[in-house]
């Protein structure tokens, strides 16, 4: 910890080889019982064919965060209020609904995460994907046909052209979330929203569809945001990883840094929480205790302190800024602060390379 | 799909039979008769009873009309001499069906959009248009709609004529009269089940791959909202036709709903019987050609029906 240089940062500019770069993005839901702030000043960014991991427990605004980046949320009770979606060099905020329309689907595109309910179950799987390609690369109805049989073969379906003409109902759910990736890839988008792509499957499926989305993503050199509540999802796939935390960024850095080097208790709450093939103390993995804050009126300090096992004074009284640790990991928390005396911070904070074992 | 087709269609006839056996031997026990007349003598009426068959004991009655009717004889008027009920049905249906298909098809297109429009624009001032307007015609019976309208464009205003079926003119008021229920409940079903499927995941997915606004409604939102619309037109049907009595009459339209309450109100069996017949196989069709239709537009159906072939090739 010596030798590290923590320094609070203060707006971090767009990095310059950002394909996109989300900058103090807010978001809130407007209900009868008052506005709901689910998106809470937000920065992340991935560069071109970067597979990045956002990871938090549910609730605290990953997914809200990737729809906003395809204007996706609901008209009539949300609103972007304030911040910024650079794609390409360009505000996606500023876009309308014309230029949305050309992106989605197309530069960036989504999968989310229940397969058995993201098809239209009165349309062949065929025509869904077909649809798309005619949309944006103006392909005619049997281009279309022709280049959609191809799709469904790269995403491991067998037998493409008798599945191009089934409705959903027909295949597994493994077997729709590989139609969703091809609806997804078609069009060989820059950037792939996968919101939680895996959490509806049982295990071996959701190996195989990592398995694709890692293929695919070599292929085509797609960007991934890879969302999941899960950190074991991430170990794989992504080479850097954000934690949310009521609706904010509490850490972030190379997937290494985490699941290592954590400087942020709640982020030590997900690695406790995750199960290890090897223990034997099944029985003793908990989920971390308590409930996140509510997002109505959210604490004034750190939205974790309450929950937090380390929390001083300080933290009830001021929300962290995010202390940049080494290279790009950083963690909002007052504890990862330079000066902060050593003899507060806990045992797993301060080690070079944890072992949770070690701390059970 | 052939398999499912088929039980369909045993099930109409089975349908049919059932009510042309109630009908028959309803109408007999009504109170009275074709001939209750002073001016008819025992004698003559024996006569006449020998005429019609109606002599024989009734279960025999009943045979004989069942087997005329398979040969498509629906029998001869008793109370109007030398008019048969199948030339009675062949001029006056052609009015009925025409006012009725007219009534259906506005019911259906206005409904459709309306209540499409209101799920659109859920909770601003088109859907809560749209809402009153689903129920002032729900609420409001056909006869008071008719009259209203009667009352306002053709007695009032004078701008449309108040009966009569010559033309274009005449045949507004009476077609917007019959459909408005129609009109009213489509819009209705349509909304709420158009607001269920705005809400789907699929329908996120359909904007998630850039369509516009319009591909989203056209190809995701209405097949996927359409399906309980498909179950009711079935009902819909028979509800136009019924209110077609009332109409008929209030707009002195020469059509079948008319003579069938005269023939009833006479205690004329044979064209009661007849229409009824008629009335039956006509809606028993029209539900037949319904559950083909939602076979088609829903594929699950198909996709039950094949799965079940494939079990009884298992087993087979
Ligand atoms: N349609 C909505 N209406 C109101 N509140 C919403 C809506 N969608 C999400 N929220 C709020 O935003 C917060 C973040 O939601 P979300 O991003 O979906 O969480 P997750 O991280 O599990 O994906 C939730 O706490 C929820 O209260
Ligand atoms: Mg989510």
């Amino acid at each position: 910890m010596t030798e590290t240089k923590p320094n609070e940062m203060t707006g971090t500019p767009a990095a310059e080889d950002a394909l996109l770069s989300i900058r103090d993005l807010h978001v809130e839901f407007k209900t009868y019982g008052g506005s709901i702030r689910a998106v809470r000043g937000v920065d992340l960014d991935v560069a071109a064919g970067e597979c990045i991991a956002v990871v938090g427990e549910s609730g605290c605004g990953k997914s809200v965060t990737a729809k906003s980046i395809l204007q996706l949320l609901p008209s009539h009770n949300s609103e972007v209020t304030g911040g910024q979606i650079i794609f390409d060099n360009v505000d996606l905020l500023q876009y309308n609904d014309r230029e949305m329309q050309k992106l989605r689907g197309n530069k960036i595109s989504m999968i989310f995460q229940d397969p058995m309910t993201s098809l239209n179950p009165t349309m062949t799987v065929g025509r869904q994907i077909a649809e798309v390609l005619i949309k944006h690369q103006h392909l005619s109805r049997e281009e279309a046909r022709k280049k959609t049989i191809e799709y469904l073969a790269m995403v491991g379906i067998a037998n493409p052209e008798k599945r191009y003409k089934e409705y959903p109902d027909r295949l597994s759910g493994g077997m729709r979330q590989r139609v969703m990736i091809a609806i997804a890839m078609c069009c060989n988008p820059r950037l792939l929203l996968a919101d939680e792509p895996t959490t509806a499957l049982d295990v071996t499926i959701q190996a195989q569809i990592l398995d694709l989305m890692r293929g695919l993503q070599q292929q085509f050199n797609t960007a991934i945001i890879l969302i999941t509540h899960d950190l074991g999802v991430v170990a794989n796939m992504a080479r850097r990883v954000l934690v949310f935390y009521a609706g904010k960024v509490v850490e972030e850095g190379m997937a290494d840094d985490i699941f290592y080097r954590p400087r942020h208790p709640y982020t030590w709450g997900l690695i406790k929480s995750m199960p290890r093939l090897n223990s034997e103390k099944k029985e003793d993995l908990v989920s971390i205790e308590g409930t996140p804050p509510d997002l109505f009126a959210p604490p004034k300090g750190c939205a974790f302190a309450a929950r937090c096992d380390h929390a001083i004074q300080l933290c009830l009284e001021k929300d962290p800024p995010m202390f940049n640790i080494e290279g790009r990991h950083c963690a909002a928390c007052w504890l990862a602060m330079e000066n902060m005396p050593d003899a507060l911070r806990p045992a797993w904070m301060k080690a070079e390379k944890v072992n949770v074992e070690d701390f059970d | 799909m052939p398999k499912y087709i088929l039980k369909r269609c045993i099930i109409a006839v089975f349908t049919l039979l059932v009510l042309i056996t109630i009908i028959f031997f309803l109408v007999r026990l009504l109170p009275g008769d074709p001939f209750n007349d002073p001016k008819v003598t025992d004698e003559v009426r024996a006569r006449l009873e020998a005429y019609y068959g109606m002599d024989k004991p009734l279960i025999q009655q009943y045979f004989a009309y069942l087997g005329n009717l398979l040969k498509g004889d629906f029998g001869v008027s008793l109370i109007y001499t030398g008019r048969s009920v199948n030339s009675t049905i062949a001029q006056t249906f052609p009015y009925s069906a025409d006012l009725g298909l007219r009534a259906l098809g506005l019911a259906l297109v206005v409904g459709l959009i309306l209540g499409t429009l209101a799920a659109q624009k859920a909770g601003r001032v088109i859907d809560y248009v749209c809402v009153l307007v689903a129920i002032i015609g729900v609420s409001m019976p056909d006869f008071i709609i008719g009259a209203l309208l009667k009352l306002i464009f053709a007695i009032k205003l004078r701008v449309l004529p108040a009966g009569l079926w010559n033309g274009f003119s005449y045949t507004i008021l009476p077609v917007v009269a019959l459909s408005f229920y129609t009109l009213a409940l489509i819009t209705r079903l349509m909304r709420s089940s158009m607001l269920e499927v705005i809400h789907q995941d699929y329908i996120l997915t359909a904007k998630a791959k850039g369509l516009s606004n319009f591909q989203v409604i056209w190809r995701h939102q209405i097949r996927n909202s359409i399906l309980p619309i498909v179950t009711v037109m079935g009902p819909l049907v028979a509800a136009v036709l019924t209110g077609t009595f009332v109409i008929e009459s209030m707009y002195a339209i020469p059509g079948m709903g008319k003579f069938y309450v005269e023939s009833v109100h006479d205690l004329d069996y044979t064209m009661v019987l007849g229409m009824t017949a008629f009335y039956g196989i006509f809606l028993v069709s029209a539900n037949l050609v319904v559950d083909i239709l939602y076979g088609i537009v829903d594929p699950r159906i198909k996709l039950a029906e094949s799965k079940q072939k494939a079990d009884d090739g298992e087993e087979g």
